[in-house]
């Protein structure tokens, strides 16, 4: 059949009959939408994408996709995927999942499941707030922050979820923002692009119980001033006027400015493959002092789980042949009743 | 070979022990023994138990390692009550087992281990080879590690090899008083081995060198035979439950035309199933160490929903951790297994000892109205046909099951008539090649089972989830109505298997004094216990369940028939609870609770006190 190379397929293709039930105006819509328009291109076959999510706001996503979905249970998203992608390793995996399910029940699986490098997606929608049980702290939520569950302020630090999956060994680490869709779908594109496991965490604003946890950073005046757009082997410079860069001093970056002839050649340049810079721009996560990086932190390729695994069935079934039952029942000592 | 210059005695049956510390290779001596048993003919079971310690402090309490076996030319289904020999390699040994040992029984001592220091490790007082506390029994106390020594001297050995190879001594001993022959262990040694010369080398010395003794020695007037045991005609190999589950398990894959995927998280006594199953690559088997029980089983929900037989294992605690999941599966009523290898709990409680207290767990201990299918094996070969049926029901009826085995089944073994593979029946599967009519939830008229559409299968593209769904659709629905609806048609898809399950017929009387009603590893020692009460002139019937859950249809009215009905379980009565609940019948029940399996001898008390009264 020559179906894989006619492939024409559209957004509308790709949007369920299901009612989006997402609160109106939540981030949600726009990384959907974006979804619905990467996937399309992609030359992959409809009845090829398997989209797998956990239990919150973000875990409805599967819903709203006309592919093959299954929102599964808290936090077990990667352990599901895991076993989709050994069964069937064409199938294009994408998981959806939350800071609540990925980094607080779920942790074990999203650190295993990144170390093991399945060729799989995992979009990370963070708002650092419990969102469908109504407004607790997450394991994203600054120290300090005054919510449902904490109303004398959060006594509990939180994770970095790109260096978590650095030191996890995550091979392809990527942020975006709900309200920059251009450069989201691009990240989406790159994310598919990697053979490998790919962690995409989107800043996603919930209005209702986190409003304007990123404004910084989607707001038109500041913006410019507060993200670190990456472009691997671009030079790290931003501001409103491209005015300010990041320099490597000792072992850590620091802010220079760039109005003195020259000082250009002192700023670092993104290598997405070197993993000291992926360090060191994941630290930048909640550090008021530096812009926030945006774009692919890191990128590594090595083989995937499922490769390695299929190799070996491959393997074995050509040194040893195709299992046979009785052979293997009598492969021990028997003997015969007459 | 020595020339048996002995008259030989015919026995019906057998009981042996062999015990030592973990590091006296007491496992390796026993299944050495059981090969050459089975050899003769014999019918056999055993029982290995051993700590969950890997290596307790030598010569402690806790490090003592045992291996039974009963071998008998009756048709025998326990490793036996009593012991006829006991084989206890130190005195830690000896301290633990002896309460096992029949009066006027046979102990067989490796005296160089008896030291000072070992006695004080296993409180002994006083060395019990040296004074009359070991009246009531034959004592054979022998310095094994001197002769092995001694057949070796030309070798320059070091202390720590001869002392090692004192196991394989035991086993010629006890291989001459039984009249056992040594090739397999030989041929065994020999591959084991083989990069090692001397190891081949003083190991088959230290066999013979007993062998030998026994054959020299004043003290055996004669040389024990048992004759062949009676079996179905057959090809009949020695297997253990674990192995057994596996091999059903890759025969039903193939019965069924699917690829196995199996994953699981370590964990005793389940672990040697992905251990097994990690070996068969080449019969399209996929096994995947999780990071933990629940990945382990949220990865099945995942390769089912993609089309592979999917399979998880794991014991009491383990289950516990999947039940979340296990309720996933139940809500989007995929076709996985899950083995659980009962141990004693409840929490870690005593990992290497056997029980049968999850039974409870498995059908209630999810939340929500959640049920499964539960099945039990009977037997180390019973494993086989169980895991058989198990995907069987999973696959043709669209849903979990939940097999029952215990550490007991899962270590012991016996012998297992080798079936014909091409005479196994095929297994239907609910997967959809084409999207003509395709709803995930359209069923099928007689079983409920739903349509199985897989990723990758051109127009079958649905979503399934956790959420209630509409009955009719199959999309999330808060309905009220429907939800009750769904949740009576789930019970109603396990009810419906009992359509498509044997009937219980009872084994010995089909009415009358007493009727025992057992499930799982206490098979043996029921039916044993039944024997012998009817050869008695007791009116007594067996019915051994392998399906729980749901219960084949006649049960209800066979327990009607009897007077009184028995119901023996390694729990404190759980089985009991649902017949009485389910029947409303004084039922009841025969418990214990100890890490051990049931006997033969307490079943028959029980029994003769019913049918007696």
């Amino acid at each position: 059949m020559s179906e894989v190379s006619t492939i024409t397929l559209s957004k509308k293709d790709f949007i369920s009959d299901q009612d989006v039930r997402w609160c109106p105006g939540c981030g949600d819509y726009a990384i959907l939408s974006q979804v619905q328009k990467v996937f399309p291109n992609l030359g992959i076959p409809k009845e090829n994408f398997l989209v797998v999510s956990g239990i919150g706001c973000s875990s409805r996503f599967p819903y709203y996709l006309d592919t093959f979905g299954f929102h599964s249970i808290h936090g077990r998203a990667p352990a599901l995927a895991t076993g989709a992608k050994i069964a069937n390793p064409d199938l294009s995996v994408w998981i959806v999942t939350g800071d609540g399910d990925s980094m607080s029940i779920g942790g074990n699986h999203f650190i295993h499941v990144l170390r093991r490098n399945f060729d799989l997606n995992i979009l990370l929608f963070n708002n650092q707030v419990y969102g469908l049980t109504k407004g607790q702290y997450s394991p994203t939520s600054e120290i300090g922050r005054i919510s449902n569950s904490t109303p004398f302020g959060s006594v509990d630090y939180p994770f970095n979820p790109p260096l978590l999956a650095l030191g996890a060994g995550g091979t392809f680490i990527a942020r975006g923002i709900d309200r920059e869709q251009k450069h989201l779908q691009g990240l989406l594109y790159e994310a598919y692009k990697h053979k490998g496991t790919s962690l995409v965490e989107i800043y996603q604003n919930c209005w209702v119980f986190n409003d304007g946890a990123f404004a910084s950073l989607t707001d038109r005046e500041i913006k410019m001033e507060t993200q670190l757009i990456l472009e691997n082997g671009k030079p790290m410079i931003f501001g409103r006027n491209q005015d300010k860069g990041l320099m490597l001093k000792g072992s850590k970056l620091e802010v220079i400015s760039l109005t003195k002839k020259n000082s250009i050649n002192k700023v670092m340049i993104h290598d997405e493959q070197n993993k000291i810079q992926g360090l060191l721009l994941s630290e930048l996560t909640y550090d008021k002092n530096y812009p926030t990086p945006m774009g692919v932190l890191y990128r590594e390729e090595k083989p995937t789980y499922e490769t390695m695994l299929h190799n070996q069935l491959a393997t074995a079934l050509k040194t040893r042949g195709k299992g046979d039952l009785d052979k293997l029942f009598n492969d021990s000592h028997t003997w015969e009743v007459e | 070979m020595a020339n048996k210059s002995k008259n030989k005695k015919n026995i019906d049956r057998v009981v042996i022990r062999f015990t030592g510390d973990s590091g006296d290779g007491m496992q390796l001596t026993g299944n050495r023994f059981t090969e050459a048993t089975a050899i003769m003919g014999n019918d056999l079971a055993t029982f290995p138990d051993y700590p969950a310690e890997i290596r307790a402090p030598a010569g402690s309490l806790a490090g003592v390692s045992s291996f039974q076996i009963q071998f008998s030319s009756d048709n025998i289904g326990t490793p036996g009550d009593k012991l006829d020999v006991l084989v206890a390699m130190n005195p830690a040994a000896l301290k633990t087992n002896l309460a096992d040992l029949k009066t006027s029984g046979i102990i067989i001592a490796n005296k160089a281990n008896y030291t000072d220091k070992n006695l004080k490790l296993s409180r002994w007082e006083l060395n019990p080879l040296e004074d009359d506390s070991l009246r009531d029994y034959r004592v054979i106390a022998l310095d094994m590690t001197r002769l092995v020594s001694n057949a070796v001297e030309d070798m320059d050995l070091s202390v720590k090899l001869i002392s090692r190879s004192t196991n394989m001594f035991a086993l010629g001993l006890v291989s001459w008083m039984y009249d056992r022959t040594l090739d397999p262990t030989i041929n065994f040694i020999k591959n084991k081995f083989a990069k090692r010369p001397e190891l081949v080398e003083v190991n088959i010395r230290a066999l013979k060198a007993g062998y030998n003794y026994g054959d020299t020695i004043e003290e055996f007037q004669h040389i024990i035979t048992v004759s062949k045991a009676e079996f179905e005609p057959g090809v009949y190999r020695n297997i253990v439950g674990n192995q057994a589950l596996c091999f059903g398990l890759i025969t039903a894959a193939e019965k069924a035309g699917l690829d196995i995927y199996f994953a699981g998280y370590p964990i005793t006594p389940a672990s040697d199933i992905l251990q097994i199953l990690s070996g068969y690559k080449n019969f399209r088997v996929k096994t995947f160490q999780a990071e933990d029980e629940i990945a382990a089983i949220m990865s099945v929900v995942g390769a089912v929903f993609c089309g592979d037989l999917g399979i998880t294992a794991t014991s009491g605690p383990g289950m516990a951790l999947k039940g979340e999941s296990l309720g996933l599966a139940v809500a989007t009523e995929l076709p996985l297994v899950v083995l659980n290898i009962q141990r004693a709990g409840p929490s870690t409680g005593m990992p290497t000892k056997t029980e049968q207290a999850d039974l409870l767990q498995t059908l209630f201990g999810r939340n929500g109205e959640s049920p499964v299918v539960v099945l039990a094996a009977n037997s180390p070969a019973d494993c086989f046909s169980t895991a058989f049926e198990a995907c069987r029901i999973a696959l043709e009826h669209m849903i979990p099951v939940v097999v029952l085995s215990d550490a007991f089944l899962a270590h012991g073994s016996e012998p297992w008539l080798i079936p014909q593979t091409k005479s196994l029946p095929k297994i239907r599967t609910h997967l959809v090649e084409k999207p003509n009519g395709f709803k995930p939830f359209k069923r099928e008229e007689h079983t409920l089972a739903r349509q199985w559409g897989i990723p990758g299968t051109k127009g079958l593209e649905h979503r399934v989830g956790g959420l209630e769904k509409d009955i009719e659709t199959g999309d999330v629905s808060y309905d009220p109505i429907n939800h009750e609806k769904m949740m009576y048609l789930r019970q109603q898809k396990v009810d419906i298997i009992a359509n498509d399950i044997p009937p219980v017929d009872p084994f010995g009387d089909k009415n009358g004094k007493v009727l025992v009603v057992g499930w799982g590893s206490s098979f043996g020692a029921i039916r044993e216990a039944v024997n012998r009460s009817r050869k008695e002139n007791h009116s007594v019937g067996h019915v051994h369940l392998r399906h729980l859950n749901p219960f084949p249809l006649n049960l209800g009215e066979t327990l009607l028939k009897y007077q009184n009905i028995l119901v023996p379980e390694m729990n404190s009565g759980q089985l009991l609870l649902l017949l009485r609940g389910k029947f409303l019948i004084d039922a009841s029940g025969l418990n214990k609770v100890q890490g051990k399996p049931l006997g033969v001898d307490e079943v028959y008390d029980k029994i003769i006190e019913l049918a007696g009264a």
